[in-house]
């Protein structure tokens, strides 16, 4: 059978963007034909800017070379224009003649600049800011003039002035407005902007209407005149007022255009077969000038041509960066704002630092930042989203910091940190190893950074850094790569889908999963056996049999694993407390089996350091006779729950917060969890227990108990949500009971409590664990049923003689 | 031969796993993987002298248990982009009963010549 033809118009960004999306997900779908009417390759035109500021080259910007298109099997024409279209024969034609037919076309024409219709604009040495040729000129015209005049003083205009500056060149932008890129910026913010750009030598010349561009003895412009009499010299002048959308060819072969070619939801024009995208659509009567918005366009038209018929673009809300080095601004949204909106300030002028944030019925509609903007992303998140900030209104300009930021959404703050910083404390990898192995080594993905760097490939708890200096450091690609991740290189499959599976198609073994799931590695590795084994445990109790060679050595052992390949033994001391019995068995095992050192952690509890492997039998014998359990201190488990003195004791106190604390502990030792799994109880709000840096945390009050969660100490500290305030100690047990019982069920392995509540929004859990009484007491249940099989002790079980082998060492001598 | 020498019941040998051999003069980790053949290596990973016998077995590579480089088990290298090798062993196993050769018929050397 033939394959169908496509043939894409422009080879600009939005469309091969497209194609590239297409050959994703379907490739060899479509013979591919692109023309475009510039003479390169596809190249990221954004970069013109930095290239005509001469910090990058145009080779530096190329997209997609041309071998690209050469192994991708696309007939490229370059440097030919597309004057025709025949919608009857479906043929496309070029000015030269050539011809291509199409089965589906795709116009991603772009938009052409707006030359102001005075006098004079056609003159030598008049140009825009749009393509490669227009740099070059630029360039060319730097090394001869002196004197240039940019018109526009947008976002376009200030980046062309500012490239014209650093060539050498004496600039002067004149701009019609009365302040500076007044689509992005409000008053304030423009003046600190026009300063800083005064510091770096540019002129200004605001509120002037220009009359007609003069022509010279030579024939090239030598000055721009204003309606109001005035008139500067200029040997170059550069147009930045505006774009149209380019709609020539489609109002020709008569598809419907507006102020672009409308296209419906799904990127289609009024011909069915014909799809658009990039700046020259106009999509429910809006055209975009940015390019993440044309991306999300690129994916969703990419789709309908692979015939999958899923995803609809519904138009995008757009941020804005100016790319003059040294400056940083942003703006998004409505940040003037009017009638029913309200405006937080902060103004800093003697720093250069302005902020401010535009809130309507409780969200934030609109944000223009200037000088400082590490809040960027954080505000445009909001904003996107919709987000309720009644809470943090008051600290809102202030940035995500101050609510205590888990360092799980933190792109801004790494853009921050110094080379020098230290990002994964596990394997003392700094952030300038990482950004300097994703550059020289060209890497794309986590796993490929984990794979060079091994930043994140061992506790995991600085994946969200890591991922963030990915994201900064390739830049806007980095969001093209597929949202679902697998688990690991062995399956295709998703933690999510894993689970899913594991519960529905009732599979019970590893060995099950891997065939069910088509796992790609005969069995598994050091990444999925483990959260294979987690996810069979949670949902199986008393069924699945636990495979501890797919265990950690820590849990395989049953202890934590020093560095010295020793081991660090932790006796449970229940909520804290302890007597002189225990702690006279402690010192008598301690002093038995020569333990080098012993230390109290900061849960609470002893620790007894480099113990020999052989050893932990007979010293598990010695602590389990005095009446110790595991403390579990070396799992994805229960850890610790650390209390107060409370009312027992301490003057402050409110309720018995040492005895509930005992009591969480027996409820909930033994279970395991996706990740380690602390609880607190403090015995009034001076919180000494630290309660809400806990997954669960509960503080005492008068009138009952506060219950806290998704809070961890660690690289990056998170304090707690309020979950809810409940009145009795049997409140307490259900809700802990529960809100465990749901994170064990639906949390991906090694994600704790914290990463958990932002992924799934304390709304949703509030949803289940609070609003859904019937819900709670059944996930209640399920947690006690299950914590019949897990409270078996761990260490009494080898101390008897199970497992023995584990723990001996074969001894030849010669 | 009079250098193979007897270390265990093959039976001994957890699938998926491994037994920790001290000789007079090296600690050796003896695998098992769950193809049931039999490996050994020196229990000192090349990267910072981890306890490889400790790890994870998966296929013929382990996973060292303190900053999780993988080892190919048939040959002692790390597996790609961590670099390094240790020392392996030759096994036999017979009549249920492993062996071991602690004289390599390689050197150290040679059998990580690659990394020379
Ligand atoms: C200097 C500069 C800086 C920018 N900075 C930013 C920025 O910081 N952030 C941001 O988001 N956006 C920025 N933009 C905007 C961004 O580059 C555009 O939004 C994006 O490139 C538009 O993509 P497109 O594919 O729709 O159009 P284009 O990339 O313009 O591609 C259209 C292509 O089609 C060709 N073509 C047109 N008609 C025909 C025809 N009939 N036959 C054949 N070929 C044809 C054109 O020659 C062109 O090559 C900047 C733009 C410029 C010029
Ligand atoms: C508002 C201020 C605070 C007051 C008035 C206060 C007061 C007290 C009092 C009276 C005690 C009991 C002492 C005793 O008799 O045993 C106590 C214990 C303690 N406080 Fe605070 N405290 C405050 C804040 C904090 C903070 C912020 C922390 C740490 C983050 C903290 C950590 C502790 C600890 C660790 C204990 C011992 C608890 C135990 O193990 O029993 N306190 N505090
Ligand atoms: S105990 Fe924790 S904080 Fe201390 S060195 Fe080890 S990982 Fe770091
Ligand atoms: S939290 Fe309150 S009750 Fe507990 S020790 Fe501190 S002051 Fe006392
Ligand atoms: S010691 Fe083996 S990976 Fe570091």
């Amino acid at each position: 059978m033939q394959k169908m033809k496509l043939v894409m118009v422009g080879n600009g960004m939005a469309g091969m963007r497209t194609i590239e999306e297409l050959l994703k997900i379907a490739p060899g779908l479509y013979d591919i034909t692109v023309f475009g009417a510039e003479l390169h390759p596809n190249y990221n035109r954004i970069l013109l800017s930095p290239v005509l500021a001469g910090e990058q080259t145009t080779q530096d910007i190329v997209l997609n070379s041309m071998d690209w298109y050469a192994e991708h099997g696309i007939h490229l024409h370059l440097g030919k224009k597309v004057g025709r279209i025949d919608r009857k024969q479906r043929v496309v034609e070029a000015e030269d003649g050539t011809r291509a037919e199409y089965d589906r076309l795709l116009l991603a024409t772009g938009s052409t600049p707006f030359m102001l219709p005075v006098p004079g604009a056609d003159l030598p040495g008049v140009i825009a800011f749009r393509d490669i040729g227009d740099v070059e000129a630029m360039i060319n015209a730097s090394s001869q003039y002196k004197r240039a005049v940019v018109i526009g003083g947008g976002l376009l205009g200030l980046e062309a002035a500012n490239g014209l500056k650093l060539r050498g060149m004496e600039v002067s932008v004149v701009h019609l407005g009365s302040w500076l890129m007044e689509r992005q910026l409000d008053e304030p913010a423009a003046r600190l902007l026009q300063k800083s750009l005064e510091d770096k030598g540019l002129k200004f010349l605001l509120q002037k209407q220009t009359a007609e561009l003069v022509k010279g003895e030579s024939g090239r412009v030598c000055a721009v005149n204003f309606k109001d009499g005035d008139s500067v010299p200029a040997d170059l002048v550069v147009m930045a007022v505006g774009i149209r959308p380019n709609t020539a060819l489609a109002e020709s072969a008569g598809i419907h255009c507006e102020r672009g070619i409308v296209v419906n939801d799904t990127l289609q024009t009024y011909d069915p077969r014909i799809y658009a995208v990039g700046e020259c659509v106009s999509h429910r009567g809006v055209a975009y000038g940015l390019v993440a918005p044309l991306f999300e366009q690129a994916k969703v038209a990419a789709n309908h041509l692979a015939e999958y018929g899923i995803g609809r673009y519904e138009g995008s809300v757009t941020s804005t960066k100016l790319k003059v080095t040294g400056i940083d601004l942003f703006s998004a949204g409505d940040f003037i704002g009017g009638e029913g909106t309200e405006s937080l300030v902060f103004s800093d002028p003697s720093c250069g630092d302005y902020k401010k944030v535009v809130i309507k019925d409780n969200k934030l509609v609109g944000a223009c930042l200037y000088g400082d903007t590490i809040n960027g992303a954080w505000y445009f998140d909001l904003l996107r989203e919709g987000t309720d900030i009644a809470q943090f209104r008051k600290t809102i300009l202030f940035g995500q910091h101050h609510l205590g930021d888990s360092g799980h959404g933190p792109a801004d703050h790494v853009a921050a940190l110094p080379d020098k910083a230290e990002i994964c404390g596990c394997n003392g990898v700094c952030k300038g190893d990482i950004v300097k192995a994703i550059v020289d080594k060209k890497l794309f993905t986590l796993d490929e950074v984990r794979a060079h760097t091994k930043a994140s490939s061992s506790c995991g708890s600085c994946t969200g850094l890591v991922e963030a200096v990915l994201a900064q450091t390739v830049g806007g690609d980095y969001s093209a790569a597929p949202s679902k991740k697998p688990l690991c290189k062995c399956t295709e499959h998703s933690h999510d889908e894993i689970i899913a599976a594991i519960k529905e198609q009732k599979l019970k073994s590893m060995r099950a999963v891997f065939d069910a799931l088509e796992w790609k590695t005969p069995d598994g590795c050091a990444n999925c056996r483990p959260a294979l084994n987690y996810y069979l445990l949670a949902r199986w109790p008393g069924e699945y049999q636990d495979d501890k060679h797919s265990r950690f050595i820590n849990e395989r052992a049953h202890g934590n694993i020093q560095k010295d390949g020793s081991f660090s033994v932790v006796p449970r001391m229940w909520g804290g407390l302890t007597n002189p019995k225990e702690l006279r068995a402690i010192a008598d095992v301690a002093e038995k089996y020569q333990v080098p050192e012993v230390k109290v952690t900061g849960g609470q509890r002893i620790d007894l350091f480099g113990v020999k492997k052989e050893d932990l039998p007979a010293m598990w014998q010695d602590l389990s006779a005095a009446g110790f359990v595991s403390g579990h201190a070396y799992g994805k488990a229960l850890r610790t729950v650390k209390t107060c003195v409370g009312s027992q004791w301490c003057r402050f106190g409110t309720q018995d917060s040492t005895g509930l604390g005992v009591k969480l502990e027996q409820l909930t030792w033994g279970s395991w969890m996706p990740h380690k799994f602390k609880l607190a109880v403090s015995g009034c709000p001076r919180n000494c227990a630290e309660a809400t840096i806990k997954d669960f945390g509960v503080v005492c009050v008068d009138s009952g108990y506060e219950l806290h969660v998704g809070g961890n100490g660690g690289i990056k500290v998170r304090v707690t949500d309020l979950l809810c305030k409940v009145e009795t100690e049997a409140q307490v047990m259900a809700y802990c009971g529960a809100f465990t019982q749901l994170y064990r069920e639906e949390a991906h392995y090694l994600e704790r409590t914290a990463p958990w509540v932002e992924r799934v929004g304390l709304n949703y859990i509030k949803g289940r664990i609070v609003d859904d009484a019937a819900g709670r007491a059944a996930l209640f249940e399920r947690f006690k049923y299950g914590q019949q099989f897990a409270q078996v002790d761990p260490w009494k079980e080898r101390a008897e003689g199970a497992d023995a082998a584990e723990f001996q060492t074969i001894r030849i001598t010669a | 031969m009079s250098d193979w020498i007897a270390i265990a019941k093959f039976e001994d040998l957890p699938r998926l796993g491994a037994r920790v051999v001290q000789f007079d003069t090296v600690r050796v980790a003896v695998f098992r993987t769950s193809s049931d053949e039999v490996f050994a290596v020196k229990d000192a990973c090349p990267h910072r002298g981890g306890p490889l016998s400790q790890g994870i077995v998966h296929g013929k590579l382990v996973t060292c248990p303190l900053h999780n480089w993988r080892i190919d088990l048939t040959s002692g290298e790390a597996v790609q982009p961590d670099r390094g090798c240790v020392h392996t062993y030759q096994t036999r196993v017979e009549a249920g009963q492993v062996y071991l050769r602690l004289a390599a018929s390689k050197s150290a050397a040679e059998s990580c010549a690659s990394h020379a």
